[in-house]
């Protein structure tokens, strides 16, 4: 049934091939539209693949293998696992295999659509963006590297997909690696820029440091478990060996040591304190792409990576090391959310904002200590649902702060203020935005932030109040975000004679703002523990069936707490309060600003560290040591040969001297031993 | 059939006898094209004829086997066969000569005579690639080896005297050891013959003598795969080499010491591996870092790709001192694969430094706006080196790193992690260079006059391209006849020494 | 009758003046006048030690007029090449034609 699915990789293979080969040869528009057509098939075909998987009754088989399924699900009640295909494409030894498969399951599902959704709106949202305006707005040609910009994003859907769907660890790991080329390509898309450039170096590096953790995990776990599988509901032989080996003392640390490494790898894409740095940097790039990648897709991969090998943290031995996750996750949340309160560029502002999000997703994993959701397995759901609600909103927030930035032609706040009045559906949009991130029924964020918040609880009633804080505080910052940029001061309005009059963006950009406000508002009412839990079991929200426990009211409150100072603050024209508050506390402030001074602190250990006390002594040792050996040596035989070569004059007279001396003195010799 | 392996060296003699007899630039373009093409077909058949027959079921070690006595005091013999490994050795060999004909189009002066000397070294590659026996492999080393010394004495830039010097001065160091190495094995063996497999069958060394003259032949070969502390004829050399010899050198030339060290050194004398493996473990791992490390600071681009080779070189080696066959499997294609990377990476270099005539990443710039091929090809050639999915760096690392790791040793694992460091810091070399010469804003006035590359260069590139990525996309295909041909040695090495995979 | 130490004292003398000419001189006729000296005194010795050892053999002064032969012919020759290399570096010292050495 599920034959047809080896195209969701396909197609935007094909897609980038053609346009990275040829693009440059075809219009920009042409371009630009076969990357859009094509996305819009594989975005259809997600929805279709997850209407099939969730909803179909009946019989289909897959790779030899026959599911009977009644409403999607086995008659165990779960989803199947659907492998579609699974082919080798390394050989390592007879039984180590590099697989390049397709693998559908709740999650992979829910991600398919999560990402075609926002990878569809992106493109078409990219034809407003990415084009070149006269003093009007007016529409005059798109951008140079138009076609390179949709052959990019083509080739980080198709790995994105492949990161999703895939059957094993190393075939995650592969297109992990591509989807992190792919951000590398595209933060730096404007690559005549100095800072564009640094920001994609700095996030290629970071991650990719984050990934030989990765790498290493997988390596421990294909030693010990002698596969790259994860899935334990394929593979049945994988349960029972993974069982052995946590029963051995001997070798029971490895599995938890090769999760934990691979989390680390996670935490590079995802974010996490201190590999953070890359993000709030990567949003040099073109705004869609904030959105598609820094916002709603790849920064989510460390959570999707965690989620999928989440049976084997429970079940085998390392729920220890995902309580690590949680504590790591709670204070990068904390941490975010507290300098995303000072940014003055509003993409950093909302980069951090993504920081602190995707730390609550982590966190939802890490507090779980049990399959079941009602005996701490509820934060596995909570932390899938968030993902999906996130990434809707977010992607909202990123492509209303581009909108605002075609139109302003800048990042930071102080040249907005007051643009309710002339950008009335943006505005909209990004209050919506707003709201759902804040928390506040019914949008979509209220929902799933508040099962993670109940999750907290239920493992720590100290961490489910500091995530209630946290959540104050997102809903602080937004709020404040929300207001430097729509009310406030106008900046056009000081001197409108000289800057240009704030209009609204054209129908191509707001069409898909609005499409991802509608998704905001109401993503929070789908029966999402239907279709993913822990247990692959139906489970009830219960929020949505009106029952609000004492955790939903604190949040709420929390949320309205922050609402509220953030418009007392920052809504009128005039309110001395933030000002006064960044002069009481400049140092403070100072930090916050200069996010705590981490990348400096990096800046200190790559430069200072690696490249004076490493390269620098390893370069000048290899000059001088080595070659220095080697050039002594020559020297030596040059020198020897030198010191000899007088014998060798070619002068006559000096060999008749040399003859006549070497007879006599034979002859005396002679003579004397006569 | 069975003297159909001699075509290799024929064809490349047949080019000389044709470029001796050239009158003009475009009659030794001719020669070149009509000779490589036919190497490269000649391999191209070479290898689907060897994949046909192992399919039908021919098991022997060596195909299309052949001998004719040559010395026979010293039971020398002209003997030639090929197994997995040399097919695609020598796949690789007529890719790069192909190639390397196209990227040295429009060099000028003395067309002919470069071309002569070329083909002279790529004969002597053949050869070595075909050879059985111990003596020839090391008669046909040394045919490729001298060439270096005038290609790079006479056509290089900078300071070439002193880099062909050196490079020549070292290598035939290693060549020295080398020969000492082969007539060890020959005499203490008390064999009456030097071919390779018949040696290996007999396995009639002493230990203490297997002892004695394994790091003879290891380090002999081992110079020639940039072996530290013996690699540093590689950035000098690299670096003063013009640009299809820079290809062939470190594309192939340099395979020739990993070749060799598995073929005779480990295959001939595993029992040394007990006492050898563990301090050439320690210096091919110093040999991955320090060559990554050390390419962290060079503003040469040539000098940043030696050293990188430096680190991808160490690393074939460092995955056959492993002893796994995974590992010995991946190095072999570690060794395809850099042959492929690295040729492509000096091809752009050449091609850049021919238009902006510097190789100093302080005064280069903004390339992208005014070479777009080139630059992309520089990206690519980039990426592949770092890695990535969808190159052959990326199958070839995976497997060495897999392969190492199934070797469960405290002190092997701790050296596969450090080697694994070496992906991260590769990645800050690339990109800081990629970063600075290609992106951002263009430093000199003068490049703006640059143009991209014409149609020679563009091919050339093009079909390492399209080899980099086709072994990068379907990486199964040669490794099937990788495994076939390191099955056989790997099986050898542990009937001997058991316990070397797991210590 | 002359006593025969006469002879080898003038044999003796002539060979070392011709060994010192030939050390000390640069000029190539010189060094071959210097030869010669040496050649004669060979000769003169070859002649007084057949008269003293084998007074009725005449080998030795066989070998004399041998000698003598030889020593013309090369003469002869040295002489061609000196003309030559005069011509060729316009010098007749011997340290001008250095020149092949490194």
């Amino acid at each position: 049934m599920f034959d047809y699915a080896f195209l969701i990789l396909l197609l935007p293979f094909l897609s980038a091939i053609v346009l990275g080969l040829f693009g440059m040869k075809m219009p920009r528009k042409v371009a630009g539209l076969i990357g859009t057509c094509m996305l819009g098939t594989l975005f259809v075909l997600s929805l279709y693949t997850a209407y099939h998987y969730f909803f179909y009754t009946g019989e289909y088989s897959a790779m030899g293998q026959t599911f009977r399924v009644v409403d999607g699900r086995l008659s165990s009640g779960v989803y199947p696992t659907v492998t579609v295909f699974n082919l080798t494409w390394l050989k390592f030894t007879e039984l180590l295999t590099f697989n390049i498969g397709l693998r559908l399951s709740p999650i992979s599902v829910m991600m398919l659509i999560v990402i075609t959704t926002v990878s569809f709106m992106v493109h078409i949202y990219s034809f407003g963006y990415m084009a070149e305006r006269d003093e009007n707005y007016k529409f005059e040609e798109y951008e140079h590297g138009f076609q390179r910009f949709y052959a990019y994003l083509s080739l980080f859907t198709m790995s994105m997909l492949g990161l999703v769907v895939a059957t094993n660890v190393f075939q995650m790991y592969l297109f992990w690696e591509l989807v992190g080329v792919c951000s590398y390509l595209l933060i730096g898309f404007y690559y005549p820029k100095h800072t564009a450039v640094h920001a994609s170096k700095k996030a290629f590096i970071v991650t990719r440091f984050a990934d030989l953790f990765f790498l290493i995990g997988i390596l421990f776990f294909s030693f010990y478990v002698g596969t790259f599988n994860y899935d334990l509901n394929v593979n049945p032989g994988l349960s029972d060996k993974l069982a052995s080996i946590a029963a051995n003392p001997e070798i029971a640390w490895a599995i938890p040591t090769a999760l934990f490494l691979m989390f680390i790898g996670g935490a590079g894409k995802s974010a996490m304190f201190p590999l953070h740095i890359w993000l709030p940097d990567a949003m040099e790039g073109p705004t869609p792409v904030s959105a598609l990648i820094h916002a709603a897709t790849m920064v989510v991969a460390g959570v999707f990576q965690v989620a999928s090998l989440f049976p084997i943290y429970i079940k085998f031995g390392a729920i220890e090391q995902l309580h690590w996750i949680a504590y790591i996750a709670a204070f990068t949340a904390f941490y975010a959310a507290a300098v995303a309160c000072a940014q003055r560029d509003i993409k950093r502002g909302l980069a951090f904002s993504t920081i602190s999000q995707i730390a609550y997703m982590l966190v939802a994993l890490g507090v779980c200590y049990a399959i079941n959701d009602e005996e701490g397995g509820l934060g596995y759901m909570a932390s899938m649902f968030h993902l999906f609600t996130h990434a809707m909103f977010k992607a909202l927030l990123f492509l209303c702060s581009g909108a605002i930035i075609v139109i302003i032609g800048s990042n930071f706040k102080e040249y907005m203020g007051g643009l309710h009045k002339y950008m009335p559906i943006t505005n909209a949009c990004f209050l919506i935005g707003c709201i759902a991130i804040s928390g506040v029924w019914p949008f979509a964020g209220f929902f799933s932030k508040d099962e993670i918040v109940s999750a907290c609880f239920q493992f720590s009633p100290m961490l489910g109040w500091f995530m209630t804080l946290v959540s104050g505080m997102t809903a602080f910052y937004m709020f404040r975000l929300y207001y430097v940029i729509f009310w406030g001061n106008s900046y056009y309005e000081q001197d409108p004679e000289n800057r240009r009059r704030p209009q609204e963006v054209p129908f191509v950009m707001w069409g898909p703002l609005v499409f991802l406000a509608i998704i905001s508002i109401f993503a929070g009412w789908i029966p999402f523990g239907h279709f993913v839990s822990a247990t692959g079991q139906s489970a009830e929200i219960h929020l949505q069936h009106f029952h609000f426990s004492s955790v939903a009211w604190f949040s709420l409150l929390a949320a309205a707490i922050g609402i509220s100072l953030a418009t007392w603050m920052y809504m009128p024209k005039h309110n001395p309060v933030p000002d006064m508050l960044a002069k009481k506390m400049p140092v403070l402030h100072k930090a916050a600003l200069n996010r705590f001074y981490i990348d400096d602190v990096w800046q200190f250990f790559t430069h200072k560290v690696v490249f004076r006390c490493f390269s620098m002594p390893i370069a000048w040792f290899d000059r001088r040591v080595i070659d220095g050996t080697f050039n002594f040596l020559a020297w030596g035989t040059q020198e020897a040969g030198e010191s000899i070569r007088p014998w060798q004059s070619g002068d006559v007279r000096q060999y008749a001297v040399w003859f006549i001396t070497g007879t006599v003195a034979l002859t005396l010799v002679l003579l004397c031993l006569i | 059939m069975s003297w159909i392996l001699t075509v290799f060296v024929i064809i490349p003699v047949l080019m000389l006898g044709g470029l001796w007899v050239a009158k003009n630039d475009n009659q030794v373009r001719g020669v070149m094209v009509a000779g490589s093409t036919a190497l490269l077909i000649g391999a191209i058949w070479l290898t689907i004829y060897f994949v046909q027959q192992r399919s039908a079921g021919n098991t022997d070690a060596m195909l299309l086997a052949n001998s004719v006595m040559w010395f026979k005091p010293m039971h020398i013999a002209f003997s030639v066969g090929v197994d997995g490994i040399s097919v695609v050795m020598i796949l690789l060999s007529a890719i790069i000569v192909f190639t390397g004909t196209f990227a040295s189009w429009q060099l000028e002066p003395m067309k002919k005579e470069y071309f002569l000397w070329f083909v002279l070294l790529a004969s002597g590659v053949f050869g070595f690639f075909i050879s059985t026996d111990m003596f020839t492999m090391f008669m046909f080393y040394e045919v490729a080896l001298i060439p270096m010394y005038l290609l790079i004495g006479v056509w290089g830039t900078g300071p070439k005297e002193y880099s062909a010097m050196k490079l020549t001065l070292m290598l035939m160091g290693g060549s020295a050891l080398l020969i000492l190495g082969i007539l060890g094995i020959y005499y203490f063996s008390g064999a009456t013959t030097m071919d390779v497999i018949e040696l290996a069958r007999m396995h009639a060394m002493s230990k203490t003598a297997q002892n004695i003259f394994f790091p003879f032949v290891f380090i002999g070969f081992g110079v020639l795969g940039a072996l530290f502390p013996f690699h540093t004829w590689s950035p000098d050399g690299h670096a003063s080499a013009p640009t299809a010899v820079s290809m062939l050198h470190a594309g192939v030339l340099m395979k020739l010491g990993g070749y060799g060290c598995l073929r005779i050194a480990m295959f001939l004398m595993p029992d040394a591996l007990t006492m050898w493996a563990p301090v050439f473990l320690v210096l091919t791992t110093i040999s991955v870092v320090y060559g990554a490390l050390s390419a962290c600071v060079q503003t040469d681009l040539k000098y940043i790709n030696a050293y990188s080779s430096v680190s991808h070189c160490g690393m074939v080696l460092f995955a056959l001192v492993m002893t796994t066959q995974t590992a010995i499997t991946g190095a072999i294609l570690q060794m395809l694969s850099h042959g492929l990377m690295t040729a492509l990476f000096f091809a752009c270099i050449g091609m850049i430094y021919h238009r902006a005539g510097t190789r100093d990443v302080r005064y280069l710039g903004g390339l992208m706006k005014v070479v777009p091929f080139l630059a992309v090809s520089y990206v690519v050639a980039g990426l592949a080196n770092l890695g990535l999915p969808g190159f052959s760096g990326f199958v070839a690392e995976m497997t060495i790193f897999v392969g190492s790791f199934e070797n469960a040793g405290m002190f092997h694992r701790v050296a596969t992690i450090i080697a694994c460091t070496s992906i991260v810091v590769t990645a800050v070399y690339i990109l800081r260079v990629v970063g600075k010469i290609l992106f951002q804003t263009i430093p000199n006035k003068k490049f703006y006059e640059l143009h991209d590359a014409t149609w020679d260069e563009r091919f050339s590139i093009g079909a390492l391209i399209f080899c980099v990525a086709g072994l990068g996309l379907c990486p199964l295909f040669f490794e099937n006849m990788i495994i076939d041909a390191v099955h056989p040695i790997f099986n050898h090495i542990m009937d001997y020494v058991p316990t070397l995979g797991n210590l | 009758m002359i006593p025969v130490e006469y002879f080898f004292i003038l044999s003796g003398l002539l060979f070392f003046i011709g060994v010192f000419g030939f050390v000390t001189r640069r000029n190539l006729v010189a060094m071959l006048i210097s030869v010669e000296l040496v050649l004669n005194s060979v000769d003169i010795n070859f002649a007084a030690f057949n008269r003293l050892l084998f007074p009725g053999g005449y080998e030795g002064m066989f070998f004399t007029l041998f000698s003598i032969g030889v020593s013309a012919a090369e003469s002869a020759v040295a002489l061609a090449i000196i003309i030559n290399v005069y011509r060729h570096f316009h010098s007749d010292q011997v340290n001008s034609i250095e020149n092949m050495k490194l």
